[in-house]
């Protein structure tokens, strides 16, 4: 009894340097890395380039970091010291304040799809105003009398 | 009759032209520098283009002007790079041969990390000059796409044979020792 009591009072002084280390090691995990690192070599991120030896290589690397507790940003950091800025796959990570280029990298995909909204709000007004604003219903009509819509709606477009 | 294209038809047009545009940019940006193929396909020695670099396993920074007067057998390389590893034994039994006689590897190493570039260094027992180009940014100038490449600079610093792909015994016997033995 007395034994197995000293056994586990050893076991727990054992564990708290480790319970204290594991406290302070910041967190981080591969995944959370490669999409926002690029494999220079495979020009993608990180996480698309599955194939490439430069890809398994660099990911060994982060994982060496990860497992020195190296936070996310200190492994970034190190990173771009490897492969320089151009290794960091997010806009406005490489010198940490924001250039044009890093501005319009948000601001175009932003506009584009502003414009794109516009258009289909504006195609959809002009087709609801052609067609009368009512949807087309099935009336049933006998096949002469389409036919002669159809031929009345050549002659207007003139085609 | 004449009919008007609609404003909706105009900015389909424009954003269609739009991206032809990026992507002719795009391909043409892209697109690697051969200008030293075709120079040597016309039989000339291009000067080859400046480098200057980190050393790779220590302080302060080498060039390829250091070597001037010398055969210089420059050599772009990475550690995760296969083919790298059957060539570098024949780089380092070729710069054994052509030290005495003026000449010597230049290694480049490429988009690689240090520690992976300083472990496949010493496995393959490589004593000849690194270099560690971090960003890949001298590799436009010489036109490398794949790797390994070699460039054959002669002493006067020109670029007189270039390998796009990993070098044998037949070519550095062809286009390396002749030139040791020029002036």
């Amino acid at each position: 009894m007395r034994r197995a009591a000293a056994l586990m009072v050893a076991a727990c002084v054992l564990a708290l340097p480790t319970a204290a280390i594991a406290q302070n090691c910041p967190r981080t995990t591969l995944a959370d890395i490669e999409d926002e690192v690029m494999c220079p070599v495979c020009g993608t991120p990180l996480g698309l380039a599955s194939e490439s030896p430069q890809a398994e290589r660099e990911r060994a690397y982060i994982e060496d970091l990860i497992g020195d507790c190296r936070s996310k940003e200190e492994i970034k950091t190190a990173l771009v010291s490897q492969f320089g800025d151009d290794v960091l796959a997010l806009p406005g990570d490489a010198s940490g304040e924001s250039d044009l280029g890093d501005v319009l990298v948000y601001l175009i995909p932003a506009l584009a799809l502003l414009a794109a909204a516009a258009g289909i709000a504006f195609a959809t007004v002009r087709w609801r105003r052609r067609s009368g604003g009512a949807p087309p219903q099935a009336t049933g009509e006998p096949a002469a009398a389409g036919s002669a819509r159809l031929d009345a709606d050549l002659d207007r477009y003139d085609l | 009759m004449r009919r008007v294209l609609s404003p909706v038809s105009i900015a389909v047009l424009c954003l269609l032209a739009g991206l032809l545009v990026l992507l002719g940019y795009g391909l043409a940006s892209n697109s690697p520098d051969r200008s030293i193929d075709e120079a040597l396909a016309r039989g000339e020695r291009e000067p080859a283009p400046a480098l200057d670099l980190p050393v790779l396993d220590g302080e302060g920074s080498g060039s390829l002007s250091d070597h001037r007067g010398k055969v210089v057998v420059l050599n772009f390389w990475g550690s995760w790079c296969r083919p790298c590893r059957n060539e570098s034994p024949l780089l380092q039994r070729w710069h054994r041969r052509m030290l005495p006689k003026g000449g010597t590897v230049l290694g480049v190493d490429i988009l690689d990390t240090t520690p992976d570039a300083l472990a496949f260094i010493e496995r393959y027992d490589l004593r000849y000059p690194m270099l560690k180009d971090k960003d890949g940014d001298s590799l436009e100038s010489y036109g490398v796409i794949a790797y390994p490449e070699t460039f054959v600079i002669d002493r006067r610093g020109r670029i007189a044979a270039a390998q796009r792909g990993p070098v044998d015994d037949e070519f550095m016997r062809t286009e390396v020792a002749p030139l040791l033995g020029e002036s």
